[in-house]
């Protein structure tokens, strides 16, 4: 690409982000997403036993909206990696993670989905499923209390939210 | 005193003195013109009930599964949660929208959108008021039986089209359920016909103002209930989009906002369902006459609505042999039973009346 039209294409961002209507449906956009995660009913090992206490009366995850549990991946916009994931799951994962429609967030829900947790020498362990999947919110425990997974949720929301401010804590600019 | 009735007569009659008034403004108060514009405001109006009626209800219907596991529901967003379903649609607009390689793309793109008609269709030639029914037509009940009975062909459209097995089996399974079904709730409401020799829900509503029929037709609007709740496919009938053994049914393969009209249509069909129960069981707009006669007729509605997600937060599924079961071998039987107990009654009532 050439200098000419690299900068033009730079301008007409520039414009894109000052337009107000555009911004103004984004923002509207984002805070609804933020606002009403469906996960997958998705569980692999012990975190899920956790997830589905999160969704239980004590807990209660649908004070935020999300429990509104799809079984088929078409409807539903979060997957949350509750578990241990083998060599053999990874596959199926990546497959009803790929079954997804845009956007969607994947949160890895406990030690095992994080880094590979108690079993990380096992020969059929992966470690991490950041390995296959883009996460998003790492939530650490083995298993995560309910109360870590909301935290993780409302972090997501928050992330969802407010895509700018995110980009700046990371990014720095 | 004086004004007080003069001032209630003109609460209940607010929109038709509102209807009169446009009428008025055409220089043929009944030119085609006039019926034309009127037939087009009372489009919008349905239209704009079936909508506010499922965005409330989606709301609502997470507020009772949460007052019945004693949880409160959606509570953070807005005032109590109130603004949970805007969220919700918004982002279901926002979500990609995907049509499997191998679909039947015609049948699968359309079938969400007839789905979405029907609630409109069977709304239409309800009475919301002392002369309030948009069209008035003297087969009401058998225009609402049949219009309801597409949503049938929408289902078998959904899972054939998604070329999905899940999809099929599910389809296949709203077929049996809801065709064996519409019979005892047709059955259901003959008793009602037999008793006042019409299919016009005007009519049926006029009759109803000194005793509401669900006081002589128990069996008939408990038949009517069950039936009613299997036709919707809401639980504990939802063996169509039972999540443990058919995925999501005909909509494993819907996204976004082809899906939402599925739900759309859902909560439109169950108010159109629980609006018939009230007109045909309850009396519709009758009622003490200290609030205006629509404002009892949605209080209905709201009951019949409120009872139904009770019901369905309340009971497990019931298993699909169980589900033929009592619609063929109990529902059926009884139905025809209140019919001839029904044939009965009136016989023994004009011959003790000497009519």
């Amino acid at each position: 690409m050439d200098v000419v039209s690299e900068k033009r294409l730079r301008e007409e961002e520039t414009l894109m982000e000052k337009n107000v209507l555009v911004t103004t449906i984004d923002k509207a956009l984002n805070w609804a997403r933020g606002h009403s995660f469906w996960p997958v009913t998705l569980g692999l090992a012990c975190c899920a036993i956790e997830m589905m206490a999160t969704g239980g009366p004590r807990y209660d995850i649908s004070r935020f909206g999300y429990e509104v549990f799809r079984a088929s991946p078409r409807q539903a916009d979060l997957m949350i990696v509750a578990g241990t994931c083998t060599r053999k799951m990874a596959p199926l994962l990546r497959r009803i993670y790929d079954q997804m429609p845009e956007p969607k967030w994947v949160i890895a829900m406990g030690s095992c989905a994080n880094a590979g947790g108690p079993f990380v020498d096992s020969y059929s362990m992966l470690a991490g499923v950041d390995k296959f999947l883009p996460v998003d919110v790492y939530i650490p425990g083995c298993p995560p209390r309910p109360e870590s997974l909301i935290y993780g949720l409302l972090q997501l929301q928050y992330k969802v939210s407010n895509p700018a401010k995110v980009r700046l804590m990371r990014h720095g600019k | 005193m004086e004004t007080l009735k003069y001032l209630m007569e003109t609460l209940n009659n607010l929109f038709l003195i509102i209807a009169e008034f446009i009428r008025g403004l055409f220089a043929d108060p009944h030119s085609v013109w006039a019926n034309l514009t009127m037939n087009v405001i009372n489009f919008i109006i349905v239209v704009i009930i079936v909508v506010l009626a499922a965005l409330i209800l989606i709301l609502l219907e997470r507020k009772v599964a949460g007052w019945t596991s004693q949880r409160p529901g959606p509570n953070r967003l807005g005032p109590r949660g109130w603004f949970q379903t805007i969220a919700d649609a918004l982002k279901l607009m926002g979500k990609e929208d995907v049509t499997p390689a191998g679909a039947d793309k015609f049948i699968f793109k359309i079938a969400p959108m007839i789905i979405f008609c029907l609630p409109m269709m069977t709304l239409a030639v309800i009475p919301y008021g002392r002369g309030m029914a948009p069209i008035d037509i003297d087969l009401g009940i058998f225009y609402f039986v049949a219009i309801s009975s597409i949503s049938t062909l929408c289902f078998l459209m959904a899972g054939w089209g998604s070329n999905n097995k899940y999809s099929l089996l599910g389809g296949m399974r709203a077929v049996a359920q809801m065709i064996s079904y519409e019979i005892p709730l047709l059955f259901s409401l003959l008793g009602v016909v037999m008793i006042t020799q019409s299919f016009n829900l005007g009519v049926i509503v006029e009759a109803q103002d000194t005793i509401p029929f669900i006081v002589l037709q128990p069996i008939a609007f408990v038949i009517f209930m069950i039936a009613g709740l299997a036709e919707l496919n809401r639980a504990p009938f939802d063996l169509v989009e039972a999540d443990q053994e058919v995925v999501a049914g005909p909509f494993t393969e819907y996204t976004g906002l082809r899906w939402g009209l599925f739900f759309l249509g859902e909560y439109g069909n169950m108010t159109a369902m629980s609006a018939l129960a009230a007109t045909v069981f309850l009396g519709g707009w009758q009622g003490p006459g200290f609030l205006p006669g629509y404002v009892w007729f949605f209080m209905k509605v709201g009951v019949m609505i409120f009872i139904m997600m009770w019901v369905r937060w309340t009971f497990p599924r019931i298993r699909i042999d169980h589900l033929m079961h009592l619609a063929w071998k109990v529902l059926l039987p009884l139905s025809i039973v209140n019919i001839l107990l029904t044939g009965l009654g009136i016989y023994i009532y004009r011959f003790v009346m000497g009519g």
